[in-house]
């Protein structure tokens, strides 16, 4: 009985601790196994319009487009944890972190149609991305691996779409989240976050000191926030440069839009498609300098057929705004005399 | 407690440290069949059978595998389908990410972007598969068949693809390769090994494609100087295919009727193939012949042995500027062996067979082929020693044993 008085003692210090954090279960993120309702992890109070306070929601000051989708991100940090950077901004999370997105639309009603809530893990043996699809009533939302597709309406720029909205599956989430093969966050980037709530903003530049030195990215839809290359770079590096960099999906391709490349050739300027198949057209470069009518980047950009649109995943619709911004981009460059 | 029981007691122990034993896990067609499938791709455990029953899989979407060591096996070729025409997403129709996947017993039909692409998937085996675009040549059709890129050590083995826009086998940025037993027919390039180190490719049949087995090297790419390539024992006949690529792709530049293409290699040898009926020529070595910025880039092919094939008509009609006017004047066909003479005489190819072989004479391969100065290639008196079989791991050979 001796024994079994601190034995108790701990185990009430743990309810404790639990209930501190907003019922969060830092076991649901940690563990091995997947849970199967996103309730499971207790992010949200019974729906996605009511996320936990302990989250930190966050945006992106130039956002991946995805078919005009709402998104709402946020972080969950463990108790007590700190984060950290890399030189370039990048945050480095501990293990039992959590990042959370939810994508919906504007419902008539007001208010979000959320669709999914995708989830990145971050365990000990790495990081996991996990999709989970909201029942029609909204009450939960339910891991599902193999991914969905879902019909979906929403007007923009005062026209009605119809599309097919796919959840990606748990593999095509790796796809645009793999570096060298491991599963990374793509957005947490300081330089391109914006915090909703200023405590939290200070709260993490006060971790990481080195942000003070660093300057916020450019809006890539604001043109008096920077100049028309930055924007456009920006906007690359968002949409296309976690798969097109020399550890992303598409290496292969030896075109780099993450910010690495080094010469014109790598950043597609008069560089000739090598595996585009028939997405390349009838046309010779992925950038043609001064005719954006003839580069196979905003080719891609601007068609929906599966073989030939970019980026090949979370995409059918085309983005016309951001189109718009690389055609002025590569209309401005001076085109090559030969 | 008796013995009995800790008999009991250690075998539930061991149950509990030893890994799962490997399972079968069976799909079949019908409702649902894209989650179904893509949902036993992920759940799938290395050393796990995925066995595809008989039929038509309708599939939505692009499928992926991220799992090492998991089979994929249909019924067959022509039994197994997985049907692509109504695919909405994905740049290919199965992707495959991790190592020692084996691919086996089932066909890839109408995708819109690659049939099967692995990437950075070391040992992979493609076994008894068919690709294809049921159409027959179409522009719209996906650009490859089956396209492993990043990879090593890569068996391809009795596969059968159709209709790609670009290359029916194309085998990118790897090293150590085996592509063999295998048809590719009505596509713009038959097999292509590009940007590749140690391939072998041999018993295949290439025929009725644009081009019938090209060996490429592009610059401006992250694995560059394409070397040791044998392709022998091929059968490389009627590829006369009107080139249906999309003009932008490097193989729209293939002139319809051509056997072999080699273009920038090293070390390439090319012997015990037949080939014939092709109407531009039957080897063609050639530079890259476009602008290009890369100082890295040899654009030159070096060190290419031809020797011991068996050839039958060819060049009675060539397809790039100037061949008509080469062949006039030659009593009216274009010979069997070219060589645009790119790098000069140092360059030039090794060639023992027994028939008409011809330098253009340009010396810088991206010049005109309008200003060709033929002249032609006597035959070589030695060769250098050959280059050593390719070996993949035996685990690999003994799938397809």
């Amino acid at each position: 009985m001796r024994l079994l008085l601190p034995l108790l003692a701990i185990f009430a210090a743990a309810v404790a601790s639990s209930a501190a954090t907003d019922n969060i279960s830092e076991a649901a993120i940690t563990d091995a196994a997947n849970p199967a309702k996103l309730s499971d992890f207790g992010f949200f109070n019974g729906s996605a319009a009511k996320p936990s306070d302990r989250l930190i929601p966050y945006e992106l000051r130039t956002p991946l487009f995805s078919d005009y989708a709402t998104k709402q991100r946020s972080i969950y940090l463990p108790a007590g944890a700190t984060v950290s950077a890399d030189t370039n901004g990048r945050l480095i999370f501990p293990v039992g972190t959590a990042l959370i997105k939810s994508f919906g639309y504007p419902a008539a009603s007001g208010g979000l149609d959320v669709i999914e809530t995708r989830v990145l893990l971050h365990k000990a043996s790495g990081w996991v991305a996990l999709p989970y699809v909201w029942r029609a009533d909204g009450s939960d939302a339910d891991l599902r691996v193999g991914g969905k597709r879902v019909p979906v309406t929403f007007a923009h720029d005062g026209a009605s779409s119809s599309i097919s909205y796919s959840v990606p599956n748990k593999n095509q989430c790796k796809q645009c989240h793999s570096v060298a093969n491991d599963i990374m966050p793509i957005g947490p980037v300081w330089q391109n976050m914006e915090f909703p709530r200023k405590s939290d903003k200070q709260r993490i530049a006060k971790m990481v000191p080195a942000f003070a030195q660093l300057q916020p990215f450019a809006r890539w839809d604001a043109s008096d926030d920077a100049n028309l290359d930055q924007r456009a770079k920006q906007y690359l590096k968002v949409n296309c440069g976690h798969c097109h960099a020399p550890k992303g999906s598409a290496s292969n391709s030896g075109l780099f839009l993450d910010g690495s490349a080094q010469d014109a050739a790598a950043l597609g300027i008069g560089k000739r498609p090598v595996a585009a198949g028939r997405a390349s057209g009838d046309l010779d470069f992925i950038i043609a300098p001064g005719k954006p009518d003839r580069s196979i980047l905003i080719k891609r950009m601007e068609s929906t057929d599966p073989g030939v649109a970019m980026p090949e995943l979370g995409r059918s619709t085309v983005h016309k705004e951001g189109a718009a911004l690389l055609r002025d981009w590569i209309a401005a460059m001076p085109a090559k005399t030969h | 407690m008796r013995m009995r029981d800790l008999i009991f007691v250690g075998a539930a122990l061991s149950a509990l440290v030893q890994p799962a034993y490997a399972k079968t896990i069976q799909v079949a067609p019908g409702a649902g069949a894209q989650e179904r499938l893509q949902e036993a791709l992920i759940a799938a455990e290395p050393g796990d059978i995925v066995e595809l029953q008989a039929g038509r899989f309708a599939l939505t979407d692009g499928l992926s595998l991220d799992v090492d060591r998991v089979t994929v096996k249909g019924q067959g070729g022509l039994e197994t389908t997985l049907d692509f025409s109504g695919q909405q997403g994905a740049g290919e129709g199965l992707l495959v990410t991790s190592d020692d996947v084996v691919l086996r017993e089932f066909a890839v039909e109408n995708s819109k972007g690659d049939g099967i692409k692995s990437k950075g998937a070391d040992r992979i085996v493609y076994h008894k598969l068919r690709v294809e675009w049921t159409g027959g040549p179409k522009a719209t059709n996906g650009a490859y068949g089956i396209y492993p890129v990043e990879s090593k050590d890569v068996l391809i083995d009795s596969v059968l693809v159709r209709g790609a826009s670009d290359a029916g086998i194309y085998v990118g940025q790897s090293r150590n390769i085996i592509v063999r037993n295998s048809t590719a027919v009505e596509n713009v390039a038959g097999i292509e090994i590009e940007n590749s180190f140690d391939a072998d490719v041999y018993d295949n049949i290439a025929a009725h494609n644009t081009g019938g087995i090209l060996v490429f090297d592009l610059p401006n790419l992250p694995q560059m100087g394409g070397h040791n390539v044998r392709i022998f024992g091929n059968i490389i006949v009627d590829n006369m295919t009107q080139n249906f690529a999309p003009k932008g792709n490097i193989v729209a530049n293939v002139p319809t009727g051509t056997g072999i293409m080699v273009m920038a290699n090293r070390k390439v040898e090319i012997f015990d193939n037949v080939i014939g009926e092709n109407g531009t020529t039957n080897i063609m070595v050639v530079g890259y012949r476009f602008p290009y910025e890369d100082t890295k880039y040899d654009p030159l092919p070096r060190d290419v042995v031809i020797w011991d094939n068996q050839h039958s008509r060819a060049g009675w009609a060539p397809q790039f500027r100037g061949g008509t006017e080469i062949a006039a004047a030659m009593g009216g066909s274009f010979p069997a062996i070219f060589w645009d003479g790119a790098g000069g005489a140092d360059l030039r190819p090794i060639i023992q067979d027994d028939v008409m072989a011809l330098s253009l004479g340009l010396t810088d391969p991206k010049a005109e082929t309008t200003s060709a100065q033929p002249v032609p290639l006597a035959r070589s008196a030695s060769r250098p020693a050959s280059l050593p079989a390719i070996i993949l791991p035996e685990s690999m050979e003994a799938i397809v044993r």
